[in-house]
């Protein structure tokens, strides 16, 4: 490396994310002490255009060598400013971040503690900087395809994007049939299409097109490899019947993998004072639609007078766990509840809701209309669901033995007794109850609610903290069949980008050997995991192939006569971090 | 640091692909946990040389945290494993030598885990504070 380091330091505000919590002008001033360091700055948004025209600026204008940003984590934007450095003519393996928001800002409150910790951070990264030398990009070939997991609705459409673009697609279903959920389901809203219309065409595309082959009674085994080179061993059959099927493993080579498992429906069993289980007129959502689709509600023979609603059961209600919103059961609910009432126009129909939620194209005129043709809406917590005992023993209900829902007017503030003929429980989405298997075969992380976690929530949707990896649909969160339509296609286009380049970035940071040292004991080839390292029969010392290492560093660590070095985190580099941590 | 309270120094090492993400989970989800620790970015637990433990318990910190990925979800097949058997070889000598084995800890964290890091520090912080100051800190100062 050229001369003595001249490095910049830039602090990022992050809005207020990080000033609010440290002294981002105080870090900058002690920024500028640091050995080697010839300007420190703070910004308000350092990964705006703004924020990295600064740095390029500084690189041209102050001939710096070295770039040192403290925001975020390095897993967030630590590409932004590589780029920004490299268009500015600057080696991007000289740019370094330390994370002064996600492991500092944001998990402590009190200021002077947190300004002095990121005071430690920056000076400890700025010691690495230092050290840093310049590496060479590589890039590596890209195996044409996509292993898609799922085959509801997110993983059909996703695969078709994915085949139609032209290449292979591997679509691992786990039951024995295709179209998963909304299959379940009878009409959509807010057009109310009929479901069947809707999904039969989309299967009969996925099993015809050459480019697609389809799992069925199949699941993933095991993950391999990384973006652009992944091997999936999935257990199963392709396109076989299931009697006639011999479950096999198979090993498929693809450069980008696609989750879109969904979710489970809430199980009532596990809100008793409901009832469900207990009397066969409560029944879920679910049960609705296809009762729905048989257009028969009739209850022991008899046409239901009064129908009740419940919605929320499993959703927003932190005694169950899920303290979060399904998204769905409102517009589910008001589609019902109009159907219902189009069906049985005699009877009452009366929807009990703790807030109505109809966001989304066309939903808030269809809840309009589903109260203009009848439908009640009532305000109210449902606490418990009894049968009536007509009165005799003082109880409650009349002599018919009707349901009778107990519960609290939460406009009035007033407690009722609801006679109802047939309740319909609203159930929410849960993650799935196998979510754990995949995140662990996948390294996925996932969120406080179970689903999988994206890796930016308005700016990376679809992707994960794993490079290679999508989300589609409702294994990511509860959604709609509109918002799971729209999110596999935002991820089949992600995937498909490492499969349309062609190639993607190699680990750079690779561990190299000094010849000089290396004593040929051999240890490094012993405790490489990918066979890198080998030794050179001729001079009797070991050589490192660069395209088979990852840059784990076991190798530098295992070397008893420290010949071998991984660079980017080179023990000069980590030892002098150690020091400038322990000297703020 | 305020008169008379000790506030134990952890220098941490954290694997790129578990615990240091898991560390970003528990910033993302606001866990707060104590500032004592500092973190360097490793890619894999598996690449701490011993010197890296060392250089800290003799240069004055308080305490030592490696994070990986559990047993079995190495991004790099069994990094962990070598990190496990690396440490307990060092604590070994690290007895040996008149250094407090037990300043040094190695915990396994997914990148899922945000609320299993903000503990791990918690309980370190407050497992440290009970054993007060590294002595090394007096000892070796000049």
């Amino acid at each position: 490396m050229e001369s003595q380091p001249r490095i910049g330091v830039y602090i990022c505000h992050c809005g207020v994310n990080i000033s609010a919590t440290v002294d981002v002008e105080q870090v900058a001033e002690f920024a500028a002490t640091l050995p080697g360091v010839v300007v420190a700055r703070n910004y308000l948004y350092m990964c705006s255009d703004p924020g990295q025209s600064l740095i390029q600026q500084d690189i041209e204008e102050q001939g710096l060598n070295r770039v040192v940003v403290a925001s975020c984590s390095p897993r967030m934007h630590e590409p932004t400013f590589q780029g920004a450095a490299q268009q500015a003519g600057l080696n991007p393996y000289l740019v370094e971040m330390a994370n002064i928001r996600e492991q500092c800002s944001w998990v402590h409150s009190d200021r002077g503690q947190a300004t002095e910790k990121a005071k430690a951070l920056v000076a400890s990264v700025v010691a690495k900087a230092a050290r840093l030398n310049p590496l060479e990009e590589r890039e590596v070939g890209v195996t044409p395809g996509a292993v898609v997991i799922g085959g509801g609705i997110a993983g059909m459409v996703a695969a078709l994007d994915v085949a139609d673009t032209g290449f292979p697609v591997y679509l691992v279903e786990k039951s024995d049939h295709l179209g998963g959920r909304v299959m379940e389901l009878n009409r959509t809203f807010p057009t109310l299409e009929s479901v069947a219309e809707l999904l039969q065409p989309l299967i009969e595309r996925v099993q015809n097109h050459p480019n697609v082959t389809v799992f069925l009674n199949s699941h993933v085994t095991g993950v391999e490899g990384y973006v652009g080179n992944f091997t999936v061993e999935v257990s199963g059959s392709p396109n076989l019947q299931p009697e006639t099927m011999k479950p096999e493993t198979h090993e498929l080579g693809v450069g980008s993998i696609i989750v879109a498992t969904g979710y489970d429906v809430f199980d009532p069993h596990r809100r008793p004072e409901l009832g469900y289980g207990q009397y066969p007129n409560v029944i879920t959502s679910l049960e609705l639609e296809r009762r729905l689709a048989e257009g028969d509600l009739t209850v022991d023979g008899r046409s239901p007078k009064s129908v009740a609603f419940i919605k929320c059961v499993g959703s927003r209600d932190v005694q169950v766990g899920n303290p979060y919103c399904s998204r769905v059961c409102c517009m589910t609910t008001a589609k019902q509840s109009r159907l219902v009432r189009e069906l049985l126009p005699e009877a009452d129909v009366t929807v009990f809701y703790m807030d109505v939620r109809t966001f989304g194209k066309g939903a808030e005129e269809f809840y309009d209309e589903a109260r203009a043709k009848g439908v009640r809406y009532r305000r109210g917590n449902v606490s418990e669901i009894i049968r009536g005992d007509g009165g005799d023993r003082g109880g409650r209900g009349d002599r018919s033995g009707r349901l009778v829902l107990v519960g609290e007017d939460t406009l009035q503030g007033r407690p009722f007794d609801f006679e109802a003929d047939l309740v319909v429980l609203a159930v929410g989405m849960e993650c799935r109850s196998d979510v754990g298997e995949l995140s662990t075969l996948l390294k996925l992380p996932r969120s406080s609610d179970g689903f999988f976690l994206e890796l930016h929530p308005k700016l990376r949707p679809v992707d994960t903290a794993v490079d290679g990896v999508y989300l589609a649909g409702c294994c990511q969160g509860p959604k709609d069949i509109s918002d799971t339509v729209a999110q596999a296609k935002a991820a089949a286009s992600s995937a498909m980008i490492p499969l349309i380049r062609g190639t993607v970035l190699a680990e750079s940071a690779t561990a190299v050997v000094d010849p000089d040292v290396c004593a040929g004991c051999g240890m490094c080839v012993e405790v490489c995991p990918y066979g890198a390292p080998a030794l050179d029969p001729l001079w009797g010392v070991s050589r490192i192939n660069d395209v088979l290492c990852k840059g784990c560093g076991t190798c530098a660590v295992t070397c008893p006569s420290k010949a071998i070095r991984l660079q980017h985190f080179t023990a000069e580099q980590i030892l002098a971090q150690v020091d400038a941590l322990l000297c703020v | 640091m305020a008169e008379g309270s000790f506030e134990p120094k952890i220098v941490a090492f954290l694997c790129n692909w578990c615990t240091y993400t898991g560390a970003d989970l528990a910033g993302t989800s606001r866990i707060q946990y104590p500032p004592n620790v500092r973190i360097i970015r490793l890619m894999c637990s598996g690449s701490v040389d011993p010197t890296y433990v060392l250089k800290p318990l003799l240069d004055g910190a308080d305490g030592v945290l490696i994070g990986g990925c559990h047993p079995g979800d190495c991004h790099y097949q069994s990094g962990n494993y070598k990190a496990r058997r690396r440490v307990i070889a060092l604590k070994e000598i690290l007895k040996n030598a008149g250094v407090d084995e037990d300043r040094v800890w190695l915990r396994w964290v997914s990148a899922s885990e945000g609320g299993r890091f903000a503990e791990t520090v918690t309980e370190m912080v407050e497992f440290l504070k009970e054993k007060g100051p590294n002595p090394k800190r007096r000892e070796w100062a000049v």
